[in-house]
């Protein structure tokens, strides 16, 4: 620290293209994304492409017993099209109910878990460790889990209901077209909040500690720091955390799949989708299912960068 | 340690995770290892006849063969494979298909329609023949001659287009299992011969059981959303003379008929069956039934075996019946079964056909019949002595009940389709729906299938 240069007034120069090294560093860039894009161009926009291509046409999984022929919009408008498919806007529906109620759960349970963990105290490490177990544990291997616990034979949890007079006697909670919703539901609270905490853990954490001694000393109380500096300073990890929640909780599949199967009921958007090309075979059409859910999740999208704009400004 | 790293905790819940999980896997099998009752010790798999030959030819090559997984049909299955192996050095790596019958078939479309050479040797449904045949080997000029020892019209039905693309392996058949000890304590002296009988002996023996057995109920069936539940329906409605979803090129379900006895059958749910039984599949039933929690259940041949083993709790506690049948119609009994075809896409073509030729034989049915109470595709092993003695169900009380088929031969290859609407329209009613305000929609979808052929 014996010398401190002035730095000299840069000037601020017009953008131009057209200099030697410029123009250089701009080739050297794209050759340096090039592998990048091709990957993206690879894995996002063929198959993507070639969705929507195949929306547009009435392609059977096999092939060779009906020829693929072009029909147009008839997939998305027809008479048996996408708008006019009421098992499909059923999936919708019970989408978008089971997103709401999730991710706005989740949200909140995990804020308070992110929050108690990110204060001082003994065996917090430990406890960072213990909470993150069932995001941990396969979906596939949790849903069977709960499916044995929800049983209304054999399940543990009516046993444990009886035995402390919550009920009167067993329910199926899966089976019941009444509670089956609540119990996927809970199930993936169960196991994402803890996703949702760590999150937000991390967006924590790189809020600096001397904000907070400031304030102490200016004489705010808990719930004001937590007003003016948790959170605005926590909200890009929040953005995140939503955004992410919302379209893993949009196109969720492995939960419902094991629990309900084929219900038709409680099937989600991408359940559908995969039992219209997969099981009926009809590839065409479950294409066009497939692009009205791309659509319906980019709404989202733009919605919460909106939001975030709005906020911003 | 002020400031533990996120990465170790993250590292440190993955692995308890981890071993969270693998505890649940393994206690899985263990239950699984307690409840797979078999009997395949006593009878060892069967030579393979002209192994020597087999072996020079295709000795070292290695197929797959995706099988069975219901009951203990993958037990059965490794035991065959490692004879196989054994005799002519043919690999066989025997995979478990999906439980679920529908899962079973999506997963061959996907290996179709990709050409994918992963699946030499696949079990298919007596309903596939229809949709896979382009994709399966003409097996007639290597098994034509041994398949005149199967029963004919199921040769027929593994006949497209004059190619024989699949071997029949084993027959199935819904029947009715009721708990002898039970029927005797609360006074019946035979089976119930009607619906309405089977519903008030169920409530009668449930309502007794249960004072001692809260997890006791009367009936089970497979009330899942899968193909099961359609050839459930197809035995009730059929059964009560409400036809058999299709005749004539047009739905018949909605009839009044089959109204009836599927709100019948929706008042029970819960009642005296399990409100869970409405996602039940075979195994399920099997459990429940076989675990003693079940007066009456209704299953294919299968259980026969499980049941009657050692480790069983109802062994020598219960027998089969025809399953009983509505005010105006006769018992029947929904026609399943399993072939097994060669995948046009096979590498090992004459390897994988040896393999269904050894599986297709008189002594491998015998085999599974008395290993796994399986019925034989082979007429004359269905009346043989040893066979019956081990298989009650094919004495003529219950094997000569009218069968009845699925749509299949109207639907080719949209059955799994058709069939779709069928058993998820039956779910619905199950869990609560009024059948008069489901069976027109479900009609009318079956129409407009039936039109796209």
């Amino acid at each position: 620290m014996s010398t401190v240069a002035t730095p000299a007034p840069v000037p601020r120069r017009r953008r131009r293209r057209g200099t030697k090294l410029r123009r250089r560093q701009t080739r050297v860039a794209w050759l340096l994304l090039l592998p990048a894009l091709a990957t993206v161009a690879f894995v996002a926009i063929y198959p993507l492409g070639k969705t929507i291509y195949q929306s547009f046409t009435n392609q059977e999984f096999l092939a060779g017993i009906t020829p693929t022929k072009w029909v147009g919009f008839d997939n998305y408008f027809g008479p048996t099209g996408v708008i006019h498919d009421t098992i499909f806007k059923n999936a919708i529906i019970e989408t978008i109910k089971f997103t709401v109620i999730t991710v706005t759960i989740e949200f909140a349970l995990g804020l308070i878990i992110a929050l108690v963990v990110n204060s001082h105290f003994k065996g917090r490490g430990l406890m960072r460790a213990v909470m993150l177990v069932p995001w941990a544990i396969p979906t596939v291997v949790a849903a069977k889990m709960w499916q044995w616990m929800l049983d209304d034979v054999y399940g543990v949890i009516n046993d444990l209901g009886i035995r402390l007079h919550l009920i009167s006697h067993p329910h199926a909670w899966i089976s019941d077209p009444a509670t089956s919703l609540a119990a996927v539901s809970a199930v993936d609270i169960w196991k994402t909040t803890p996703f949702v905490a760590l999150l937000l853990l991390a967006g924590l954490q790189v809020i600096p500690g001397d904000l907070y001694e400031a304030a102490s000393v200016d004489g705010a109380n808990a719930f004001q720091q937590f007003l003016r500096i948790t959170f605005p300073l926590l909200k890009p990890a929040i953005l995140v955390t939503l955004i992410f929640r919302t379209l893993d909780a949009l196109r969720v599949f492995d939960v419902f799949a094991v629990f309900f199967g084929n219900r038709p009921d409680t099937q989600t958007m991408a359940i559908y989708a995969q039992s219209t090309i997969v099981g009926d075979g009809h590839v065409g059409y479950g294409a066009a299912v497939s692009v009205a859910i791309f659509l319906i999740i980019g709404l989202f999208v733009i919605i919460y960068v909106t939001i975030n704009r709005v906020t911003e400004d | 340690m002020k400031h533990r790293p996120l990465p170790v905790a993250v590292g440190l819940a993955a692995a308890i995770a981890l071993i969270a999980s693998l505890s649940v896997a393994v206690a899985g099998t263990k239950s699984q290892g307690s409840t797979a009752r078999t009997a395949a010790s006593s009878y060892p798999a069967p030579k393979v006849p002209n192994a020597a030959a087999i072996k020079k030819k295709y000795g070292g090559q290695k197929i797959t063969f995706v099988g069975d997984s219901v009951g203990n049909g993958h037990v059965r299955d490794l035991a065959l494979a490692k004879r196989f192996t054994k005799d002519t050095g043919i690999k066989v790596s025997v995979v478990p298909h999906p439980a679920a019958s529908d899962q079973a078939y999506s997963q061959l479309v996907r290996a179709f329609s990709q050409k994918s050479s992963s699946i030499d040797v696949a079990m298919i449904d007596v309903v596939w023949p229809g949709a896979f045949a382009p994709y399966l080997v003409n097996l007639k000029p290597a098994l034509g001659a041994q398949s005149k020892i199967h029963s004919a019209g199921i040769v027929q039905a593994d006949t497209v287009g004059g190619k024989l693309v699949a071997m029949p392996w084993f027959g199935d058949f819904g029947l009715l299992y009721y708990r002898t000890d039970l029927l005797k304590k609360y006074g019946y002296s035979a089976p119930p011969k009607t619906w309405s009988q089977l519903f008030s002996m169920a409530k009668k023996i449930q309502d007794g059981e249960q004072k001692t057995n809260s997890s006791f109920y009367g009936f089970v069936f497979q009330g899942n959303s899968y193909e099961g539940l359609t050839c459930n329906a197809l035995e009730w409605i059929a059964s009560a003379g409400g036809g058999t979803f299709v005749s004539g090129g047009k739905s018949t379900i909605n009839n009044s008929k089959a109204a009836t006895i599927l709100d019948a059958m929706r008042a029970q749910i819960g009642k005296t069956t399990p409100r869970g039984v409405t996602s039940y599949q075979e195994d399920q039933t099997e459990h429940a039934f076989d675990d003693g929690n079940a007066a009456f259940a209704r299953n294919w041949p299968y259980q026969y075996g499980i049941g009657a083993t050692a480790g069983s709790k109802v062994k020598g506690k219960f027998s089969v019946a025809p399953l009983p049948h509505g005010a105006a119609g006769h018992s029947v009994a929904t026609v399943g079964g399993w072939q097994l075809a060669v995948s046009k896409y096979s590498k090992h073509k004459n390897a994988a056909i040896e393999f269904v030729r050894y599986m297709t034989s008189k002594a491998v049915e015998k085999f599974d019949a008395i290993t796994n109470s399986n019925v034989p595709t082979i007429p004359s092993l269905a009346k043989d002595k040893q066979v019956v003695k081990t298989n009650p169900y094919l004495k003529p009380a219950t094997a000569n009940t009218p069968r009845v088929a699925r749509p299949a031969r109207f639907l080719g290859t949209h059955y799994n389709e058709a069939s779709k609407v069928i058993y998820q329209g039956i779910n619905q009613i199950l869990n609560g729906t009024s059948a008069k305000s489901e069976l027109p929609s479900i009609q009318s979808k079956l129409n407009q299938i039936l039109k796209q052929r």
